[in-house]
């Protein structure tokens, strides 16, 4: 597939001479839901502003559909759009003057069917004629995208998209990018919620500090940096493992009644077979086998603090 | 040309101007009834003519001057602000738009609210004394080319301004000063020769000045200088904006 964005050695730093962005490199496919992730002040908002051409960077080149965004601003915008992470909308304005002024600054010619389903789509349709003041924060965020929808982008940033949001209203919001995403939108999204990048997410990178550290399919990261935990519950309390599961580095609960050992999913050291039949081998009756598989959240801290502490050591 | 972009800006500041129409045309004409109450009567009848025109008359250029300059001032300025306050500006930045289509968009409303506004004056003023159009062309063009300029100079305003209070104190400590003192009232051959000198160092003195000639055919200087000083004004902001806007400052940083 090809690249829909390419970003090439972009470095931004702030007039205060804070360095937002360290030469980051980034390819995004066509079709993709890409999530970008990082803790606050990480860079995150500043890379997707760079790309939609709300702040300036100072060296490096960003390309969408191997377009310069500099040079071709006009057809690179016309194919972009951008929801804001924070709800910057204009009060007093009507949601349909709102969404139809967007599609008008996207240099669109006003097409009121197409608005008409947009909005019926987000389900905003009953909501047109009301000013933005009198909407919930949830509506708001949907008139967000609606904006950003107006002029029919074909790749489109959400920036932190459900902050703020109840479960329920982020469980609809998924299901919005997950339509927009069959529907052939490439969208990348930037989110500390781990979770949504994970339900969504094909591809992941990390961002720390201006720099982009990792950037793997979500599956292969998981597998790849993830740990698995297989835990023994025996019938009977144990002293001390000793005899044969010495070998596995297990560790014994306060119940004394539970052993834990953790492997690397992507190594084959850890024979399960082998591993129960030592267990049996030594005498111990097993109630009970559970496992449990590292999550992209505890990936993601693990590596900000390696990160961190290499920033640290230099 | 992204030309529904500019439509778009444009209609969207021109619907803000709607919903408060009200407010919008009420204080320029409250404003401009008391100035013919207070100068017009009061002191109309003391001054009964300046170059031949009767005092009530002389002054109408003047006041709509004063109310140009303020309104597309505070317009624009406003208009440019308000975004930047709210965050709604990302919209803008990120769309196909060039800086000159945005400066259009928004300077072209501004523009349009003033000359909507001052062509209400002018009825306003007809209700108190009579007011004679000699060139009705050059009326226009000065009008016209006023309101541009002065919507181009509330936009840099509005786009330095750190706070609402920012946008006020141009308008306030120089624009209404200058207005005043720059013969909207009376005419700089009234004043002692010293105070005359210093007059001509304000250039308001020469918008207000062509604008009365194109009235009554009366002015304190040329014509032709009148111009100049409008076109250097004007070529002075867009030059500011264009810089502004190249290196993204205040705005992209």
């Amino acid at each position: 597939m090809k690249n829909i964005l390419e970003i090439n050695d972009v470095t931004k730093f702030y007039k205060n001479s804070v360095k937002a962005l360290e030469n980051v490199n980034l390819n995004i496919k066509e079709g993709e839901i890409f999530a970008l992730l990082g803790p606050n002040g990480a860079g995150k908002s500043t890379l997707i502003n760079s790309i939609c051409g709300i702040v300036n960077f100072n060296t490096g080149t960003i390309k969408i559909n191997n377009m310069d965004i500099a040079k071709n601003y006009r057809t690179t915008r016309k194919i972009t759009g951008i929801v804001p992470q924070e709800l910057n909308l204009e009060s007093f304005e009507t949601v349909w003057n709102n969404v139809n002024y967007s599609r008008g600054l996207f240099g669109k010619k006003p097409d009121h069917n197409y608005i008409e389903k947009l909005l019926k789509q987000l389900s905003l349709w009953d909501k047109k004629d009301n000013k933005i003041k009198e909407l919930s924060g949830g509506m708001k965020r949907r008139v967000l995208i609606a904006k950003a929808l107006s002029h029919q982008p074909k790749l489109l940033f959400l920036d932190e998209p459900t902050a703020s949001v109840d479960v329920e209203l982020r469980k609809d919001m998924w299901d919005v990018v997950k339509k927009l995403n069959e529907d052939g939108v490439t969208i990348i999204l930037t989110t500390h919620y781990i979770e949504e990048a994970e339900e969504l997410s094909d591809r992941v990178a990390v961002i720390n500090d201006g720099k982009i550290i990792l950037v793997d399919e979500k599956d292969k990261l998981i597998k790849k940096l993830g740990e698995k935990t297989i835990k023994i519950e025996l019938f009977e309390p144990i002293k001390k493992i000793n005899g044969n599961l010495l070998k596995y580095n297990f560790t014994l609960d306060q119940t004394n009644k539970i052993i834990s050992h953790t492997y690397n999913l992507n190594s084959n050291t850890t024979d399960i077979t082998e591993l129960l039949n030592d267990v049996k081998k030594d005498g111990y009756e097993i109630k009970d086998i559970n496992t449990e598989q590292s999550s992209l959240e505890e990936i993601f801290i693990k590596l900000i603090k390696e990160n961190n502490n290499e920033l640290v050591r230099n | 040309m992204n030309w529904y972009g500019i439509k778009a800006i444009y209609i969207h500041e021109m619907e803000r101007f709607r919903r408060t129409l009200f407010q919008s045309l009420a204080s320029p004409i409250i404003t401009t009834s008391l100035y013919f109450v207070v100068f017009g009567s009061a002191i109309g009848s003391r001054i009964t003519e300046i170059d031949g025109i009767n005092y009530g008359s002389y002054i109408v250029p003047g006041m709509i001057m004063l109310t140009i300059l303020t309104q597309s001032i505070s317009n624009a300025s406003f208009a440019f602000y308000f975004p930047r306050f709210t965050n709604t500006i990302y919209e803008i930045l990120a769309a196909p738009l060039s800086s000159f289509e945005i400066v259009l968009g928004f300077v072209g409303a501004a523009a349009s609210k003033s000359l909507i506004i001052g062509c209400v004056i002018i009825l306003t003023a007809n209700f108190f004394v009579d007011v004679r159009i000699d060139h009705p062309l050059l009326m226009m063009f000065f009008l016209i080319l006023t309101s541009i300029t002065f919507a181009l100079f509330g936009f840099i305003i509005g786009m330095y301004a750190e706070g609402f209070e920012g946008l006020q104190i141009i308008p306030i400590l120089i624009i209404t000063p200058l207005v005043f003192l720059g013969g909207s009232f009376y005419s700089i051959n009234m004043l002692p020769e010293f105070w005359q000198k210093i007059s001509l160092l304000n250039p308001v003195l020469y918008l207000i000045s062509g604008f009365r000639y194109s009235f009554y055919e009366v002015s304190d200087v040329s014509l032709l200088t009148s111009t100049l000083t409008i076109l250097t004004i004007l070529i002075g902001c867009i030059i500011f904006i264009t810089y502004t806007f190249s290196k993204g400052y205040r705005i992209k940083d």
